[in-house]
């Protein structure tokens, strides 16, 4: 897995001496995150009930917001085809860029979600929650946008169609995020939720690397 | 002979062209027939009284847009792992069909559920998969269509349909996992809770449906080929 390692190391590097991207991830979550008291009334109780869902959407919305970038610059340079053509087996080096993808968005954001968390008025243990499952949840969401973002190389309406594609898939992760949250203020037990969350991040992590390299392969020829 | 015969596009296209017209006319039939038994020979429903006869469209609707989303990743698993034209084709040919079902799926639900449930839609867990399927369906035409060369668009859409699949298990036993307002099936290999004639009315219908859907992908394959294959020489010839 010596793929993985140079991978990772070299994504990340990027992204730290560029950190206006990262930056505006998180710009990006925060502001649409203040739109909802804005736009639905700042009832406090109101505001602690949706708060899990809001910040989950918020999440969901801007590790996509960073998702085209994840392949897009390398195949227009023709590093992705270097990398293709490089001895490392393409599952290692793919999950190494996820990693840094999520690194650098999937994680600022599960920092960040606490204090947005405060801002909604949500329960102390709730929030303990919330970033229990952000921080199980935000990797999947990379790795399934991963999967799409390579599928999308190249195709026409770019954006959009990445939204059409990813979308659906992150439907399940984004019940069961906000479902924990939402069980904790309510009393109930968050385990459930969080381990099937668990289990979708194991079983991704194990998937969807491979369906990463074959999109890569299907964009190179 | 050989099976692999009908595998290249202008063999297929003469053998989809004398196919097509047999499996509409058993849908038609079937279709009478399962109308028949649903509207005219069907008892009314002890509690809902005649509106559950909307169950003889919804239920065969909801069953193909599973059934077919199956068979589009099956075409997919074959394009990838065989590189085949045809199967690309039919996995293309299938995807409309398969919204539309889930679409009238979805509606004849909503109709359903007004007088039933008094409430056109809920976030229940069946029908938000059902509605996430129609849009995996509308992202496997839009990646399909979104490239230069047809050919990887194809692949891509074949691997995004196999990608895709994990929603089917989430929608079949969504009403077992999650106890909300959906109710359970009526219907199961070991027997039925509903009455005979009504369950023959359902499945006369869900056999007409699959015809129509084999024949509607058969004559949309048909206009894939030509399209495909409009710089040939057997295309140009039967111009």
């Amino acid at each position: 897995m010596s793929g993985f390692g140079w991978a990772f190391a070299r994504d990340f590097t990027l992204a730290w001496r560029h950190p206006g991207e990262t930056l505006l991830t998180l710009a990006f979550f925060a502001l649409v995150a203040s739109l909802f008291p804005l736009g639905v009334g700042a009832d406090p109780q109101l505001l602690a009930r949706i708060g899990p869902g809001v910040i989950w959407v918020c999440a969901l919305l801007a590790a996509f917001l960073s998702l085209p970038v994840l392949f897009a610059s390398d195949y227009a340079d023709g590093t992705l085809e270097q990398m293709v053509l490089s001895p490392h087996a393409m599952a290692g080096w793919v999950s190494g860029k996820i990693a840094a993808h999520w690194m650098i968005s999937g994680l600022p954001l599960t920092l960040l979600s606490p204090l947005l968390a405060l801002q909604f008025g949500l329960p102390a243990d709730a929030i303990g929650v919330l970033m229990a499952a952000l921080l199980l949840g935000t990797p999947v969401l990379s790795l399934l946008g991963a999967a799409c973002a390579a599928l999308t190389l190249g195709a026409r309406g770019g954006g959009t169609l990445l939204a059409l594609v990813a979308l659906p898939l992150f439907v399940p992760v984004l019940v069961f995020g906000a479902g924990a949250a939402e069980a904790a203020a309510a009393g109930l037990s968050a385990a459930p939720h969080l381990s099937l969350l668990g289990a979708m991040l194991i079983v991704a992590a194990m998937g969807v690397p491979f369906a990463v390299a074959a999109a890569i392969r299907i964009a190179m020829d | 002979m050989n099976v692999f015969y009908f595998s290249s596009p202008s063999t297929f296209y003469r053998l989809a062209g004398a196919m097509a017209p047999w499996f509409f006319g058993l849908a038609v039939i079937l279709a009478v027939a399962g109308l028949y038994v649903g509207f005219v020979q069907a008892p009314t429903d002890a509690v809902q009284g005649e509106v559950y006869r909307v169950i003889f469209i919804h239920v065969p609707a909801a069953w193909m847009s599973m059934f077919i989303y199956f068979v589009m990743a099956c075409y997919g698993a074959v394009t990838l792992s065989f590189n085949t034209r045809l199967a690309a084709m039919m996995a293309r040919a299938l995807a409309p069909t398969g919204a539309m079902f889930t679409f009238v799926a979805l509606w004849t639900g909503a109709f359903w559920g007004r007088p039933t449930w008094g409430t056109y839609w809920v976030w229940d867990a069946r029908l938000t998969s059902e509605l996430v399927l129609l849009f995996l369906y509308i992202g496997f035409i839009a990646l399909a269509n979104a490239f230069e060369d047809p050919r990887r668009g194809d692949r891509a859409a074949a691997l995004l349909a196999l990608i895709g699949v994990v929603n089917l298990p989430i929608i079949y036993f969504s009403v077992q996992w999650w106890n909300t307002l959906h109710q359970g099936s009526s219907v199961s290999f070991k027997g039925t809770s509903m009455h005979v004639t009504m369950l023959w009315g359902m499945l006369l219908m869900a056999f007409s449906f699959w015809m129509y859907a084999i024949g509607a992908a058969l004559v949309r394959c048909r206009n894939i080929i030509l399209d495909r294959e409009r710089r040939t020489r057997w295309v140009r010839a039967m111009a």
